[in-house]
């Protein structure tokens, strides 16, 4: 399991929780994950989000590895400018 | 990925040759968005609304189309319909459906024989409107009697109850806000704003486009990123996004701006319905009308401070309009308000609200600057008012390998300690002021991208090299690629030649934005150069009959790596390239990522200025910019951008605004009105490139880009405090606006 | 409309050309002449990236009508280098980095030369003053005065 940290406006879509554990080895793998545990959680994944994986911001890599040691952010979408 | 500057010298990054395309740019010889022509090609112009939010009731064109030279009309209607999200914003905004949303959102388009006949026809066109109560400004664009841009616009993230204006709502933070606020021996609450800045390139946007009945099309534009221009304008027409090929010309300027398209859908759609390529170049008071500006905000910064400068506790509200559209960077307003800041309780709320204006575009460290004059200004008066020195207490603060960001994650290396430690070093700080001049400090942020890239290679007969990248060069970039493969390959950096491909030829790329370009495209082309590398000494290796892996490669010459491999004379690139065709064919290396390890980048900056106590008139006397560029390949061109992002940010803190009417009109859409900084304004802009190797990138690069429009907003407040003993929260600090905070002063 | 025949002299060379009442010298130059070097920034005067000379007075390209180059000397950027011999503001532009999209840069050029020739010894206010009618949203007009100056002095030691 890999502890994932959500922002705290995405809180109240996972039940309140601050940080949530899913299975996953890959960046997609825990968004999928996510999803399945907290459906509420799906229109704000479906609008995007970023990760962060040991201070490492990822915008959209799905196959990047996950370890069950990482720390794991849920981050807002973000773009360049 | 290995880190190689920490052990490698470098022979070509880090000097300054002469850039590639310099004699084209000094000859007037460059091609930009308006000096492309086609045979039989026609032009374009638009017709634009006089009102700020109106029902578009009925538009008749039938007087224009008998004018004897025109083509073709072209409306909302010519365009397919069922389009969702995005797309669907993309071809509202290009022409209007049954509103018109800003004052200057396009209705209708002509092309015909000559520019002058178009421009003649849009008079002709009818349009009957309903006029709609509007709003511009985004606190009131939140309130309850506020009219309704558009319903059923806000996403999931709203909760019931707030107004349809309001499209996103984000919260985010950690720890407790109470108690970080109660261990603070000060505590202060103010409201910032910050008026809508425009890009302000040079260069207006134009393109040249035909497309046929058969669903295939070309298209010439000046652009950041001619493969997001390929995905909009095919999303916009129904069309697939390979069948248009986009060929980016020189780019005039972009700072973000030219990262979505305006015209080009519509130069594609009247050349579908007149079967001829037309061409569209906007006028400057289109450009400003409606082409995106960055949003405007409005925001309420609390913050805690010790009596010996630690920051206990921040908290901000950040509300931003991003015209009549959901997309202001509000997001990124949020995650790096306090980025520079080692706080343990923390927290923001952002709001994206819609108004009558035009739809926001990115604009240089899209969010940033905003929520940087709110927090730098407040952090300045903690100081005053605790008096600490302002650069000790940032030290004090400041982020570093390891720390949690104010956004969740720990920082990788970072360089604002070492930003700080220089700018506190530089003889500036110490320079005495004299009476009416101030001076201000700030630090900003911006984290950086990498985004998709796809680079190839090529080696000529003559053992040159070719390199082929997607991110057009609006900076001097191809004299930073071409130093980087120069490096690589060993090989003279005049014997390197960096060509802008267009989308029939690479994979997606997306555009030089983010600051990406040096960081991404520049790994793209090292790795590329890896590849051919490799076969260059397959080939050394097969003509010695010796293992491949028993040959390097060193200052463009393959050798065998050691007594053992054998002892053969070293074979030169341009060896081993005039046998290539004979020895297994071309020879070219390729790659293609979505890098993830860019690294974010750190500046502070000092200026001094002097506030003329009749008219309010701020002078810039002295301004240094101190920023972390992890290597700085060309470093010219590093000062360049340091230089240029301070000096936008300059312009948006003393001058640019956009100013509109109570009619809903843009008052200012002309640069006599829009006042961007001239030569006259400035002084010299002093720099310090600091480098703090960035893990991520071959030679640790960092992006240089962004950053440096961030701290100019506060700095330049916190230096007029300095000058007139007021704190001015509201952007720009116009004359007039300085010179009533003076009087007001008593 | 009936167009306007215009004779005129462009970089040293005669040139003919039809033009509407109403076009500028700038679109002339542009879309008649097919010399692309002066840009339009802004169309009001207000940007320089059209400046060009008319008989040796620098002007805005988008302020004055096609019809008036009637028999008049116009330079443009592109008559700027000698042959293959670039004029030294050219060469330091390039050796000082100082332009960064090079939109703006033809303009000032043009404006930088006109300049030297009336003062060859401006000092870096009077270069400020005389360039505030160029805009540059790139560089921050840094590396650009620095480029002048450096020209400046070597032209005033060349001659």
């Amino acid at each position: 399991m890999v502890a994932v940290n959500l922002w705290s406006g995405l809180r109240a879509l996972a039940d309140g929780q601050e940080v949530v554990e899913v299975e996953g080895e890959t960046v997609g793998q825990l968004l999928d994950a996510l999803v399945a545990a907290y459906p509420g959680l799906a229109p704000a994944m479906e609008r995007g989000v970023s990760i962060s994986v040991d201070g490492q911001i990822i915008p959209k890599n799905r196959g990047a590895k996950v370890n069950t040691d990482s720390e794991v952010f849920i981050l807002q979408r973000l773009y360049a400018g | 990925m290995a880190l190689d500057s920490d052990t490698q010298k470098f022979k070509y990054i880090g000097t300054r040759p002469d850039r590639p395309d310099g004699l084209d740019k000094v000859t007037g010889r460059a091609r930009f968005g308006a000096d492309f022509s086609m045979p039989g090609m026609l032009h374009g112009a638009i017709l634009r609304s006089p009102h700020a939010h109106a029902k578009i009731l009925k538009i008749d064109a039938t007087k224009a189309l008998a004018l004897r030279g025109v083509k073709a009309v072209v409306t909302r209607a010519d365009f397919p319909t069922g389009l969702t999200g995005e797309d669907w914003n993309i071809q509202e905004n290009v022409m209007a459906g049954e509103k018109a949303l800003y004052d200057g959102h396009a209705v209708a388009a002509v092309a015909a024989t000559s520019q002058l006949i178009a421009r003649d026809a849009l008079k002709l066109i009818e349009v009957e409107y309903e006029v709609l109560r509007h709003v511009t400004d985004v606190d009131k664009a939140m309130a309850d009697d506020a009219p309704v841009i558009r319903e059923g616009a806000a996403d999931y993230s709203v909760p019931e109850g707030m107004h349809p204006n309001i499209v996103r709502y984000m919260e985010s933070g950690r720890g407790d806000l109470e108690a970080g606020f109660a261990a603070a021996d000060l505590v202060l609450e103010q409201s910032y704003k910050t008026e809508a800045a425009h890009q302000g390139y040079i260069e207006p946007h134009a393109c040249v486009g035909q497309l046929g009945a058969d669903g295939k099309g070309e298209l010439w534009c000046c652009t950041q990123g001619h493969w997001f221009v390929r995905q909009m304008c095919t999303a916009v027409l129904g069309l697939e996004a390979t069948q248009l090929r986009v060929t980016p010309s020189e780019i005039g300027g972009g700072f973000g701006g030219k990262t979505t398209v305006f015209i080009d859908p519509v130069a594609l759609a009247l050349s579908r319905k007149a079967n001829r390529p037309v061409k569209i170049v906007m006028s400057r008071s289109e450009v400003l009308r409606a082409s995106g500006p960055t949003s405007s905000a409005s925001m309420d910064i609390k913050m805690g401070m010790t009596r010996d400068g630690k920051i206990t506790a921040a908290s901000g509200t950040f509300r931003m309009q991003g015209g009549a559209f959901p997309g202001a960077p509000v997001d990124v307003t949020t995650m790096l308000a306090f980025a520079n800041y080692d706080i343990a309780d923390v927290h923001h709320i952002g709001f994206d609200v819609m108004t009558n204006r035009p739809k926001q575009a990115a604009y240089r460290a899209p969010g940033a600057p905003m929520g940087a004059f709110a927090v730098e200004s407040m952090l300045d008066e903690l100081c005053r008012q605790l008096g600490l020195d302002p650069i000790d207490t940032r030290l004090k603060n400041a982020v570093k390998e390891g720390t949690r960001a104010t956004f969740g994650p720990k920082f990788p290396p970072v360089g604002l300690i070492e930003t700080l430690e220089a700018a506190k070093a530089h003889p500036q700080y110490n320079t005495p002021l004299g009476p009416n001049q101030g001076r201000g400090v700030a630090s900003g942020y911006w984290m950086n991208w990498g985004g998709e890239t796809s680079a190839s290679v090529a080696i000529g007969e003559d053992g040159t090299v070719q390199v082929s990248i997607g991110t057009p060069d609006i900076g001097g970039s191809r004299a930073s690629m071409a130093l980087m493969a120069a490096e690589a390959f060993g090989v003279p950096y005049d014997n390197v030649r960096v060509n802008i491909a267009d989308t029939g030829t690479l994979g997606i790329n997306e555009p030089t934005h983010g600051s990406r370009a040096t960081f991404a495209s520049g790994l793209a082309t090292v790795e590329a150069a890896k590849e051919a590398i490799g076969k260059l000494c397959k080939r050394a290796a097969d003509k010695w009959g010796i293992d491949a892996e028993a040959v390097t490669w060193e200052d463009g010459f393959a050798k065998p790596s050691g007594p053992n491999a054998g002892e053969f004379p070293p074979l030169s690139i341009a060896e081993i390239a005039a046998e290539m065709g004979s020895t297994g064919g071309p020879i070219s290396g390729h790659f293609e990522s979505s890098p993830d390890g860019f690294g974010g980048s750190f500046g502070t900056h000092i200026v001094d200025l002097e506030v003329d106590p009749e008219t309010g008139r701020s002078t810039i006397l002295r301004y240094l910019v101190v920023q972390d560029a992890g290597k700085a390949i060309h470093p010219a061109y590093v000062e360049g951008q340091f230089q240029g992002g301070a000096v936008q940010g300059i312009g948006w803190a003393l001058n640019e605004e956009y100013i509109y009417g109570a009619d809903g009109r843009l008052q200012n859409p002309i640069f006599l009105d829009y006042r961007v900084p001239v030569a006259s304004d400035l002084p010299m802009i002093d720099t310090i490139i600091v480098e703090v190797p960035n893990p991520g990138h071959p030679y640790g690069v960092r992006g240089v880009g962004e950053t440096g429009i961030t701290p100019p907003l506060p700095a330049v407040a916190n230096a007029v405090r300095d000058a007139i003993g007021v704190r001015m929260t509201q952007l720009p600090l116009t004359p007039p606006r300085v010179l009533a905070a003076i009087k007001g002063r008593g | 409309m009936s167009k306007i025949h215009v004779t005129t002299t462009v970089n040293g060379d005669e040139v003919e050309y039809l033009c509407d009442p109403r076009e500028t010298l700038l679109d002339c130059l542009r879309d008649r002449v097919g010399l692309t070097g002066a840009k339009e920034g802004c169309g009001t005067g207000d940007c320089g990236a059209c400046s060009v000379t008319l008989d040796g007075r620098l002007v805005c390209s988008c302020l004055v009508l096609g019809a008036e180059a009637e028999g008049k000397e116009v330079t443009t950027i592109e008559g700027m280098a000698t042959g293959d011999t670039l004029h030294p503001l050219q060469r330091k532009f390039i050796e000082h980095a100082a332009l960064q999209c090079g939109i703006c840069t033809p303009g000032i050029l043009i404006a930088a030369k006109a300049l030297l020739e009336k003062n060859p010894d401006p000092t870096e206010t009077e270069m400020r003053y005389w360039l505030a009618g160029n805009l540059c949203r790139c560089t921050g007009y840094d590396k650009i005065i620095r480029a002048v100056m450096d020209a400046a002095q070597e032209m005033r030691e060349a001659s």
